[in-house]
């Protein structure tokens, strides 16, 4: 039965129509939704969250999994492009005068995340590997520490009373837009030259692959992209504070990476929406409604032991389940794998060969 | 004594009591990852249980300060044994990340788990007499004397057994190769327990000794502490055991002299400014050799 | 296979938080839904473990009571307890989840400035009275684009400036300090307030402020600011710090030879602080929301119910999740119907409320109540009343 419903899946997703058509049915599904109240409010506010987290998985996903390298500095650029936008949307362009300048902010905090990316890329250059790891963590800490020092932006006390601006349009528009973008990259010459310089950096360079022009390129397009979902989380939240791009943040971002699995799209997708939609599934209350199904003899004693202790105890299935994960998917549930909707038609038979699985074993050099 | 001069010595010596914290922990990073190429992001949470198993051996059974140390160093080495086991051999073989992540996620699992417990925080005894010396202004207190010195012996003594005994030789072997050392008889995966156990054992060290100097202890502490003892081991080049101490003095000095010379609200900025630098000058760190990548 | 997981995921979940949401907005009011956003994970579970406790304590005594009349009908009070994981993002989902699925009359928390500002902006957008036990930061009750107070967010406590004020004067009146240093926490709101507002009402009143450092949350070694603090020889030292931060501190600052006082504010207020400090802190002074030695007769019932059932004695967050909880259910007994704009308009109303943290009640037009602080001082291992403090 499933079989069968999977080849229809699969003859159904090689059709051309298909894609266009769905994208504009979501679009339009997106004006509906809150139109409408098809969801509810906090519905609708996960379904946004999920998109975010999307935008965000998939944009490390281009640093941490097609290159091969570990970068913890996705909050960083997050808080660059939430800061950014929203000081343009409260102080200079005021969105209460302006409201449809509100795309022209984002992308203002997206391509100030992309200049603050050249920090991390021009060391790229130079550096590698876990020595990359601690630029990327070290700059993290900078920006944090930074935005304290500002008091035009509140420093520690954050950034309160910015409009709520992000609608579920706007993410949805974002989050096709950038999966879109990326994917293209990917597949581009660009895209080859990341995959070759995961595999070997000096076999690519002397195979004439640019590789600080990839380099650049990529880390400005990851920090770009995760500029963007900090501008669209600013406007979601309406408040801001260093806090809120902490090391913990980063962390959130690299397990629905890794969850999901590396260098894949669909598998960043995934883990996005798998880790969102969980921690709220795992709240006690969410979980007593939707078992309380079961007969009062099971589900009393499961709801007194377990579910309502859930509020604490979440945080320690979550990372079970990641540890879990990981030891029978290495790479993550879809790692090197990717859903076939993201292929382009050229690359279809050749797109398990030019994903080496062995080609990820990094062959530590001896000191 | 000149004023300034005191203000200085001691702001020495502070600097010198946070390097050798920021020491032991660096060591089990740098340890690990010079036999095994692998970041334990969980290292920083096996210090912590440290301090809470000092915490428990202390009020619960009342033990004295050494019997403290070496039981939670022994508890410590069995756990970081267990999650070597557990959760990173099956993983030897797959790519380097995930072992990392998973490393994070027993991070998480032991921060939360510990959480999940008991969410106050908690107060170590005294456990060692604690005297503060006033030498012409200059105050040295006894638990200062107790962290560098016992850092110091702990970190000669990692040296001597990597450097002058049978096992270290096996795991110099194992760090040097891993397809032909097995065949000559190495139990690698003996090696490689060891290994996590000694890492952890110091992490153990280091969490009572930590608990001693900084008294609250809280299931997140090892956070932070753990971020900036992986930067001293990177710094002083990683897989580098004397390395990793040179890198924690630095960042132990640079933190407390960025407080000593600037506001304290820099300090963060600056620290991490310069430590970058550093890195991209000498992207191999300080002791570490450059890696030669065959082509 | 994997790829109809792939696809079915979001919507199935979405299907199901839908459900759990429907499931109960379909059974008849019978009781009074009251959620509760607490910092049960995080970096603050401390504070998320005692508001939980407290607020637990005062449903548990509503419901023996028989519950609260509404409209010549009684109902028990059902409490919904939401984790935000101390994160601002988590705060919104938490105060969606409780308007929009659980249908709850009003929400209580969250407790840190960093989770309830966001959360007080969803349920002032979505007209659902929200009490903050412990957010003292000005911003969560203020609309800060129009300047106007919120009209559905309430606190229990009273606000950053008013306390940096009220220690600045008792430092300078009572205590006689002509220079202060500042110790605190740059990256927690209330503390950066506090210093700012202290440091700006001692100079104000003639003192000098001889140090002014800071250190980051997370941080366990402190000595090369206290080594800057005693070169620069005040005679107190201003340290707005958490309570588990404030042990360290101090125990560090008398190893590092700093003899001067210490004055603090209400994240001082956990009997916790006296086994953390290990006698650090004899003898300093703090502010506080209310005084366990000269505690009215409420109070005291508070203070021996929350120890009888807990086994330690109230912190501020306690005590002021208990008076939250208190002030709700004074609104809800006086409200004509169970709706959320006569709650609200019922609590802005209450009057000369008698709390564990003193006579609560609201200037109007503002969530924000009108009381006095109290200094407090360690002394062995109690906290002794000094004095009523106002700015």
């Amino acid at each position: 039965m499933i079989a069968k419903v999977s080849v229809y899946w699969n003859r159904l997703l090689e059709r051309r129509w298909l894609v266009p058509v769905l994208l504009a049915s979501g679009l339009v599904l997106a004006f509906l939704v809150p139109e409408y109240h098809l969801l509810s409010v906090y519905a609708q506010l996960i379904l946004m969250y999920v998109g975010i987290n999307i935008i965000l998985a998939v944009s490390l996903n281009l640093v941490n999994g097609y290159m091969g390298e570990f970068s913890l500095a996705h909050a960083g650029f997050m808080a660059i492009g939430a800061y950014t936008s929203a000081v343009l949307t409260m102080k200079v362009l005021p969105a209460a005068d302006f409201p449809l300048l509100f795309p022209l902010a984002v992308l203002a905090g997206g391509a100030a995340a992309a200049v603050f990316g050249l920090i991390v890329a021009v060391p790229s250059f130079k550096v590698r590997g876990d020595y990359l790891a601690i630029i990327t963590l070290a700059f993290l800490m900078i920006v944090k520490s930074g935005i304290e020092n500002i008091d035009f932006v509140g420093g520690p006390r954050g950034l309160s009373g910015i409009l709520r601006l992000t609608t579920l349009p706007w993410v949805f528009f974002w989050t096709v837009a950038l999966v879109w973008l990326i994917r293209n990259f990917v597949y581009s010459n660009y895209g080859r030259g990341v995959l070759s310089i995961r595999e070997d950096e000096i076999a690519s360079d002397l195979m004439s692959v640019n590789t600080r022009q990839v380099k650049f390129f990529a880390f400005m397009l990851s920090s770009f992209c995760a500029g963007i979902a900090g501008a669209l989380f600013a406007h979601l939240l309406q408040f801001i504070s260093p806090r809120v791009f902490d090391i913990a943040k980063s962390t959130e971002i690299l397990i629905m990476v890794y969850l999901g699995g590396i260098a894949s799209i669909g598998g960043s997708i995934l883990g996005a929406t798998l880790f969102t939609v969980l921690l709220e599934l795992l709240r006690p209350s969410t979980m007593a409604s939707l078992l309380s199904w079961l007969p009062a003899a099971v589900f009393n004693p499961l709801n007194e032991h377990f579910i309502s202790h859930l509020g604490v105890w979440r945080m320690v299935i979550m990372p079970l389940a990641l540890i879990l994960v990981m030891l029978y998917w290495p790479r993550g549930m879809m790692g090197l794998r990717e859903y076939r909707g993201f292929v382009p038609e050229r690359d279809k038979d050749a797109h398990r060969h030019t994903l080496p699985e062995a080609g990820l074993h990094e062959h530590p050099e001896s000191d | 004594m000149n004023e300034a001069l005191i203000y200085w010595l001691q702001q020495g010596l502070n600097a010198l009591q946070l390097g050798g914290i920021y020491a032991l922990i660096a060591l089990g990073y740098t340890m690990v990852y010079g036999i095994l190429a692998m970041i334990n992001f969980a290292h920083g949470d096996v210090f912590m249980i440290g301090a809470f198993f000092c915490f428990l051996l202390s009020t619960q059974l009342g033990l004295s300060f050494v019997p403290t140390l070496l039981l939670t160093m022994l508890g410590t080495g069995l756990l970081g044994v267990v999650i070597e086991r557990l959760a990173y051999k099956p993983l030897r073989q797959a790519p380097r990340v995930s072992a990392i992540i998973t490393a994070l996620g027993v991070g998480l699992f032991l921060e939360n788990f510990t959480l999940a417990l008991s969410p106050y925080p908690k107060h170590i005894p005294t456990l060692l007499g604690n005297v503060t010396w006033n030498l012409y202004g200059l105050s040295l207190s006894s638990i200062q004397l107790v962290i560098i010195s016992l850092s110091l012996v702990l970190i000669g003594l990692l040296d001597t057994i990597v450097h002058r005994t049978r096992i270290g030789m096996a795991m110099r072997a194992i760090s040097w190769d891993k397809t032909y050392v097995p065949l000559m008889g190495i139990p690698v995966d003996r090696v490689i327990s060891i290994t996590f156990a000694i890492g952890a054992g110091l992490a153990g060290a280091a969490g009572s000794m930590y608990a001693l100097a900084y008294p609250v202890i809280d299931p997140y502490m090892g956070i932070l502490v753990g971020w900036k003892a992986f930067i001293c081991a990177v710094v002083g080049g990683i897989g580098n055991i004397r390395g990793a101490m040179v890198g924690a003095f630095i960042l132990g000095s640079v933190e407390i002299m960025v407080v000593a010379f600037l506001p304290s609200t820099f300090r963060d900025f600056v620290a991490f400014t310069l430590l970058m630098l550093l890195i991209i000058v000498r992207p191999y760190g300080i002791l570490g050799k450059p890696r030669v990548q065959k082509v | 296979m994997r790829k109809t997981i792939f696809l079915a995921v979001l919507p199935i979940a979405i299907t199901a938080m839908q459900l759990a949401g429907c499931g109960n907005s379909t059974h008849p009011q019978d009781t009074i839904k009251v959620g509760l956003i607490v910092e049960l994970t995080g970096d603050m579970p401390a504070v998320g473990a005692s508001s939980r406790n407290a607020a637990e304590l005062a449903v548990g005594e509503i419901n023996a009571a028989g519950g609260i009349a509404v409209d010549g009908k009684t109902y028990p009070v059902e409490l919904v307890i939401e984790d935000n994981a101390s994160k601002p993002d988590q705060s919104v989902a938490a105060a969606n989840k409780l308007i929009s699925q659980d249908n709850v009359v009003a929400i209580i928390g969250p407790n840190a400035s960093l989770g309830a500002i966001p959360a007080a902006e969803i349920a002032e957008f979505n007209t659902t009275l929200l009490i903050t036990p412990w957010s003292t930061n000005p911003k969560t009750t203020l609309d800060t684009s129009s300047g106007k107070p919120k009209s559905y967010v309430f606190r229990a406590c009273y606000t950053d400036p008013f306390e940096g004020r009220v220690l600045a004067r008792f430092a300078t009146e009572k205590l006689g300090a002509k220079k202060a240093a500042v110790f605190y926490d740059v990256a927690s709101e209330a503390p950066k307030s506090q210093a700012d507002l202290f440091r700006q009402t001692f100079a104000e009143l003639g003192g000098q402020i001889v140090a002014f450092e800071t250190y980051t949350t997370g941080d366990r070694d402190f000595s090369a600011q206290l080594t800057k603090i005693k070169s620069a020889g005040p005679d107190i030292v201003f340290l707005p710090a958490y309570y588990n931060d404030v042990g360290l501190i101090a125990q560090q600052a008398r190893r590092a030879g700093i003899k001067q006082p210490l004055v603090g504010s209400d994240a001082w207020s956990s009997p916790e602080l006296i086994k953390l400090a290990g006698g650090a802190v004899e003898g300093d002074y703090f502010a506080n929301h209310y005084a366990a030695d000269i505690a009215t007769p409420a109070a005291k019932k508070f203070i021996d119910a929350y120890a009888g059932r807990y086994g330690n004695t109230p912190d501020d967050v306690a005590a002021l999740t208990y008076d939250a909880m208190g002030l709700l259910s004074a609104a809800l007994k006086k409200s004509p119907a169970l709706d959320r704009k006569a709650v609200r308009d019922a609590m802005a109303a209450v009057a000369d409320y008698e709390g564990v943290t003193g006579i609560i009640k609201f200037a109007p037009g503002s969530g924000d109540p009108v009381k006095s602080a109290v200094i407090m001082q360690v002394k062995g291992d109690k906290f002794v009343w000094v004095m009523n403090a106002a700015p």
